[in-house]
């Protein structure tokens, strides 16, 4: 599934700079380091954080897009950065573990 | 490619929202020359967490990355406080970064295990008072 096919099922938009990227598996986490360590490339990756650095992990860790869970919103300049680095941000009004079940049905 | 391609940059101690712009342009450099991508993930990834290190507890420093054809070296090198135990340091889950640090989601004691993680070789020398080289090795095939 790519990451614009997801628009579809509730999911918002909030930077998509790549929207034909194809979504491998999940990854939930809030501590960065810890993310890094552990998610996979091409992952969707679900957090509540919205601060600058969650753009260059989503980078350098190479995952396919990052879903801000519970309506958490991503501040304009973040957003022009995310869309400079060819970050992938979509928006989700559930928590986390819904959008991670939602992702689970629609992945599997 | 017969000569090292070297990469210097020096990473400011001031700014946390900064930080990452090495590492960030080294990978896509390195994009540009067509390196395996698991490799260039590897080194972007170490090499962050270095930055990030070097932000939160030693006011910045310097980052070199030296691009062989065999293998790639980050050389990261502060001035800061040095530190006491590196095999404590090491350990994951170990930190002394402050709560505004874990604010912004970092301090969860992964950075070191991140950086041996993902590289292949490391070595750190670190004095008291003096700061800290922690040397990294990628290797390419």
């Amino acid at each position: 599934m790519t990451v614009s096919e997801l628009l579809e099922h509730g999911f918002s938009e909030i930077s998509l700079p790549d929207p034909d990227r194809e979504i491998h598996g999940v990854y939930i986490g809030d501590l960065l380091s810890w993310v890094m360590g552990r998610a996979d490339a091409d992952n969707a990756w679900i957090t509540i954080m919205s601060n600058i650095n969650v753009i260059a992990v989503a980078t350098l860790a190479d995952t396919a897009v990052v879903i801000l869970s519970e309506d958490v919103d991503l501040p304009e300049d973040i957003v022009q950065q995310a869309q400079v680095k060819g970050v992938n941000v979509l928006k989700s009004s559930v928590p986390s573990y819904e959008t991670a079940v939602k992702l689970y049905e629609l992945l599997k | 490619m017969s000569e090292p391609l070297v990469f210097h940059f020096d990473v400011d101690g001031s700014d946390f929202t900064s930080a990452g712009t090495a590492s960030v342009t080294v990978k896509k450099n390195l994009r540009q020359l067509g390196l395996p991508a698991d490799v260039i993930r590897k080194l972007s990834i170490a090499m962050y967490e270095g930055e990030i290190n070097m932000v939160i507890h030693a006011n910045g420093g310097t980052a070199d990355v030296i691009v062989t054809e065999q293998y790639i070296d980050i050389i990261l090198k502060d001035q800061g406080p040095g530190i006491p135990d590196v095999n404590l340091a090491m350990q994951e889950g170990y930190s002394t970064a402050t709560a505004q640090i874990h604010s912004l989601g970092f301090g969860a004691g992964m950075g070191l295990p991140n950086m041996k993680r993902y590289s292949d070789e490391m070595k750190i020398d670190t004095e008291l008072g003096v700061g800290t080289t922690v040397s990294m090795r990628i290797w390419i095939r």
